[in-house]
């Protein structure tokens, strides 16, 4: 009987060939990962650079140079409720631009989240493959039309053949030439494909079994839709619209052709009102020259813009986030 | 062989006595199908709180029924007869149409584009594809339990009372109540009774399939389909919904799809075999698992091919 049998010990062999001072494949690895690597880094770094710009411009000046913050204050900033910079008596309060930026985003919200809405269900629920590949590409479209476009449809027909004949004929409000509305119209209208397009990604991205289980359960169509892959894809939809209602805060030309130069502090949608954007279009093409008070008021608001979007994008985070420990 | 048959089917399940095929081992497994079908009686006559029903009353019935997906038939001429309160079993190799057959009796196919047939499916009598039929009213009625877990990402709660909400449900305390009543005929009450409120998506896979199972209970059905609702399960979870099927089959006509030939012998009454679009045979199960009369079933049950 043998016992337990005892194993040979084991002779390692000398690797040949695996240790080499300088390899060419390894050298265009490197080579490679350090180009894909400054590709990546680059949006960063430029984010990085605008925002040292804004400091430095807006908050805190270097080399001599006053901030736009150092010479107003932000008390006078955020709570004067007139804008001009370009007038004897200047005046730097934010609210009315900042009054302009949220009721033409607003409207724009209004119109373009549910109408981008439902036309990602019908896609995603209702239409046929078929159809869905005509429609989708068309919608996208939409979303390649320059905007300078959409501002003259706004001047030149939506005020005029839209707006007067509904409000001013009929109900008696005065629409003036450039108003909030007309520009705020077509803010939803570009942003309808951005939501479209984000909300059926992800209303399709909902697994079949769930609406067949929905079918089986005894639900309609619209049931489905509304009662299943709604709730279901509800972190990518939220997503899909604050990118949208960034989108529409930041839009610029449309909104400076359509809404106009008037900065205003006023709820007022069928006046003409001027938006944080327009205000900066506006300043940077006269003739503003660098270093006075009124090309600095640019860096003050286009800090502001970016602080807001930025909110928005850290707020949006933190919704998928959110709904995504609840959901998967 | 006996002795080793009367231990916990669970294990039997697990280790599957068709795990081996060795040539020539066709009696032994017929030997051990009808030692299943015995050890099952014993269990059904301990278990049957309900007098044993001389006249069988036929649910569903299916007359030459053609299937097709698009161009491609996928069920030749099936007619088939469902008892109430029977528990049925169709078995068969992958793509062999049992899933086909099973969604065509709550029309579920209807969602698949280019999917037709032709061939009469009555519900008590009733053509469930004439025209004026409500799809949604008949699917209420013939619930479904689909082989993956499809729990809503909402609350267990809101799972449950999904199908009597969309129905016109609002009473709260109505529907509390039959959140309770459906979790407890589905064996799943006591697990969550203190947390309703949690996500669906926190509960294990045996217990999301009995709240799929609970969920299809709610809308109140006298039909429940079942297309492999336990072949994604360990065996202890199927073990439990085996349990669970054998206790709604008193109130519930049960129509399962399983890939487990053994499940099949423990819980069904009428076991059909399909192969490739074909209903081969369809007979009580003790029968069609002993004595099957036609050759491909009989190498089906004894692991000659599938």
């Amino acid at each position: 009987m043998s016992v337990a049998q005892t194993t040979p010990p084991l002779t390692l062999k000398p690797a040949s060939g695996l240790i080499k001072k300088f390899s060419l494949t390894r050298a265009k690895e490197g080579v490679i990962k350090g180009l894909l690597f400054v590709c990546a880094s680059l949006s960063l770094v430029t984010t990085l650079m605008i925002v040292w710009m804004f400091l430095t411009e807006a908050v805190f000046g270097i080399g001599g140079n006053t901030a736009f913050f150092q010479e107003v204050s932000l008390l006078d900033f955020l709570t004067d409720t007139q804008w001009s910079p370009q007038f004897s008596e200047k005046h730097f309060g934010i609210l009315p631009l900042l009054c302009g930026t949220v009721v033409i985003a607003g409207i724009g919200g209004l119109i373009g989240l549910p109408i981008g809405l439902a036309a990602a269900i019908y896609l995603s629920e209702y239409a046929k493959p078929k159809l869905r590949r005509i429609i989708k590409p068309l919608l996208e479209i939409l979303a390649g039309v320059p905007s300078v476009v959409y501002g003259y449809f706004a001047l030149v027909f939506i005020t005029p053949y839209v707006l007067r004949p509904i409000f001013q004929s009929l109900l008696g409000i005065d629409v003036d030439v450039f108003n909030a509305m007309s520009a705020g119209i077509v803010v939803g209208v570009m942003i309808i494909p951005t939501v479209c397009s984000l909300s059926e990604d992800a209303l399709r991205s909902v697994p079949g079994g769930l609406r067949e289980a929905g079918y089986a359960l005894g639900s309609t169509n619209f049931d489905v839709s509304l009662k299943v892959v709604v709730p279901a894809a509800f972190s990518g939809i939220v997503a899909s619209f604050l990118l949208a209602i960034s989108r529409a805060i930041g839009e610029t030309m449309a909104v400076c052709i359509g809404a106009g130069l008037m900065p205003r502090l006023s709820l007022n949608p069928f006046r003409s009102m001027q938006t944080m954007t327009a205000y900066m279009v506006n300043a940077s093409l006269g003739d503003t020259p660098a270093g006075t008070i009124e090309y600095k008021s640019l860096y003050g608001v286009g800090f502001m813009l970016f602080l807001i979007t930025l909110g928005m994008n850290i707020l949006a985070q933190r919704v998928m986030k959110r709904f995504r420990e609840v959901y998967e | 062989m006996t002795s080793s048959m009367t231990m916990d089917r669970t294990t039997d399940a697990a280790t599957g006595f068709l795990g081996t095929r060795p040539e020539g081992s066709r009696m032994t497994i017929m030997q051990s199908f009808s030692d299943l079908m015995h050890q099952r009686q014993e269990r059904e006559t301990h278990k049957r709180t309900r007098p044993v029903e001389t006249e069988v009353v036929a649910k569903l019935d299916v007359r030459n029924l053609n299937f097709f997906y698009g161009e491609k038939q996928a069920l030749f001429d099936v007619s088939m007869t469902i008892a109430e309160r029977s528990v049925t079993a169709f078995i068969g190799p992958s793509g062999c149409g049992k899933s086909t057959f099973l969604r065509a009796l709550n029309r579920m196919n209807d969602i698949i584009e280019g999917a037709r047939h032709n061939g009469t499916v009555l519900l008590e009598g009733q053509e469930i594809y004439a025209p004026d039929v409500d799809v949604v009213a008949l699917r209420k009625r013939v619930g479904m339990v689909f082989q993956k877990s499809t729990p809503f990402p909402k609350s267990i709660f809101d799972n449950v009372a999904y199908g009597p909400k969309i129905a016109g449900q609002r009473n709260r305390k109505a529907l509390s109540e039959i959140v309770e009543q459906s979790l407890k005929r589905a064996a799943l009450w006591d697990e969550v009774k203190d947390r309703l409120q949690d996500s669906a998506l926190a509960l294990s896979g045996g217990q999301q399939q009995r709240l799929c199972i609970a969920r299809a209970l709610a809308t109140n059905p006298d039909v429940l389909l079942m297309d492999e609702p336990a072949s994604a399960l360990d065996p202890a979870s199927t073990a439990r919904i085996e349990d669970l099927i054998f206790e709604l089959k008193q109130n519930y006509t049960i129509v399962i799809v399983t890939h487990n030939m053994q499940q099949a012998a423990r819980i069904s009454d009428r076991t059909a075999f399909f192969f490739q679009g074909y209903l081969i045979e369809v007979d009580a199960t003790q029968k069609l698992f002993t004595t099957p009369t036609k050759k491909q079933t009989e190498d089906y049950i004894t692991g000659k091919f599938g």
